[in-house]
């Protein structure tokens, strides 16, 4: 599939998420929440060729608008992801994402012992630092994978 | 010391601790200089584990001020029985007193509460996590007994779930201490006490022995391994008895060593060193009311 081909199958509503680095469209998908079962169109380029990133993944999501908090968490997986907003086969928004302090709402901290973990009302939240994120609460590390942390 | 909460050893500056050991100083030697400075201040204790030393001793700190204490009581018989949250229950509390002092079994907890009131809250142990008025009273009591600078310390024991440890570790690094640190290999530093000192440039060594080390050692800071941490009794039994103190232990190391430990100890300082010069693990103990008191007073203090 080329670039030329994805841009063919156009959304009416919902993101385009541009520029993620070649490999990771299947984490921008389980960021957000999409495994295929609830029916969602959408369509995924994997490792097309690109000027900026010699390859790279594109995402497709159809009357879904990725929320602030998934937008940080992106910026982490995919560093140099672009974010579409189509409204109405418009890009009505078109913007990079951009590294935080702190994300904090779509990932759980990985320490059973965090109170963040106990039922409290209050929401994980992770500084972000050069190589990871840590929980603001428990003082737990992220280093690797950090998809693997999603609140499901 | 500009704090609204003491929730970990990692938020104290060099001046803070300073700040609080003089004071604490201060009215170690002159009790009555505390007179009635927390009169009428009411300091509501809420232990959701069990720890009758540090309790008291927060206890005595706020009734030598002048102020005096409501006690939440055991979990056994409160509302968190009932499922009350913890967000809740302080949100209540704030209401009866003017400070908080909180020990819960999950990390992150005293962070949390701080974020659902406007009185302080004092952490007094969130799990493994952070337990910062034991640390004032250690850096006092090391302090009196070596001095902060250019010295170094051995901290051994379970290293890995020792709050006390993760505390003390974090303050050291604000002065010239050399770190070494004493356990088996399954009870190490966690991962994120190990960033920390990378990230602060600390001066640190990691031992699975203390023969090597104990001879430069000014201050050798015991912790409890306990029996939960390893899966059959004799593996717990060959550990714990390679990092227990005896007097013969102490031939090896330094006249002035000072041997301090949290407390409570079972079996890991043999009765026998309490009677040696090393000895310091109570006056440590005793060291908990005036640095609570110095705490106290820079924490409730309106001004
Ligand atoms: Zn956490």
């Amino acid at each position: 599939m080329t670039d030329t081909e994805l841009r063919v199958s156009k959304i009416q509503n919902g993101t385009v998420i541009d520029h993620v680095s070649a490999g990771e469209a299947l984490h921008v998908l389980s960021l957000l929440g999409i495994d295929g079962t609830e029916g969602t169109p959408m369509s995924l380029g994997m490792n097309v060729p690109s000027d900026r990133l010699g390859r790279k993944d594109v995402v497709k999501v159809e009357g879904r608008e990725l929320s602030d908090s998934e937008a940080e968490v992106l910026s982490l997986i995919a560093p140099e992801a672009t974010i579409n907003i189509i409204r109405d086969y418009d890009v009505v928004d078109k913007r990079r994402v951009e590294r935080p302090e702190e994300v904090g709402g779509v990932l759980v901290c990985p320490n059973r012992e965090c109170i963040t973990n106990a039922g409290e009302p209050v929401e994980p939240t992770f500084a972000v630092l050069e190589d990871g994120l840590r929980c603001e609460y428990c003082g737990e590390l992220i280093r690797e994978d950090i998809t693997a942390h999603l609140r499901n | 010391m500009r704090h609204d909460h003491l929730l970990t050893a990692k938020q104290l500056s060099r001046a803070d601790i300073e700040t609080v050991l003089d004071r604490a100083a201060a009215f170690d030697d002159n009790p009555a200089a505390a007179g009635e400075r927390y009169a009428d201040e009411l300091l509501a204790l809420c232990f959701f584990e069990p720890s009758t030393r540090t309790k008291m001793s927060f206890e005595t700190a706020a009734k030598r001020l002048g102020g005096d204490v409501v006690d939440m009581g055991s979990v056994e018989s409160s509302s968190v029985k009932k499922g009350e949250s913890l967000a809740d229950t302080v949100r209540v509390v704030e209401g009866y007193a003017d400070g908080i002092v909180l020990r819960h079994p999950k990390q992150g907890a005293a962070k949390m509460a701080s974020e659902h009131v406007d009185v302080p809250v004092v952490n007094a142990g969130d799990g493994a996590g952070h337990h910062p008025s034991q640390t004032l009273l250690d850096l006092y009591t090391i302090r009196e007994h070596a001095g902060l600078d250019d010295i170094s310390i051995g901290i051994m024991g379970d290293l890995k779930y020792g709050r006390t440890v993760h505390s003390l570790a974090h303050a050291l690094t604000n002065f010239d201490v050399r770190q070494h640190f004493v356990s088996p290999e399954s009870l190490q530093l966690p991962r994120s006490v190990r960033y920390d000192l990378h990230e602060a440039g600390a001066q640190v060594q990691e031992h699975e022995s203390l023969d090597a080390v104990l001879p430069n050692l000014d201050v050798l800071y015991v912790t409890r391994i306990q029996r939960e941490r390893f899966p059959d009794e004799d593996e717990y039994e060959a550990v714990a008895g390679e990092y227990s103190i005896t007097p013969e232990t102490l031939d090896a190391a330094k006249d002035d060593l000072a041997v301090m430990h949290p407390l409570p100890r079972v079996d890991e300082i043999a009765a026998a060193v309490d009677e040696t010069e090393n000895a310091t693990y109570f006056e440590q103990a005793h060291n908990g009311v005036p640095v609570r008191m110095a705490l106290l007073d820079l924490l409730l203090d309106d001004d």
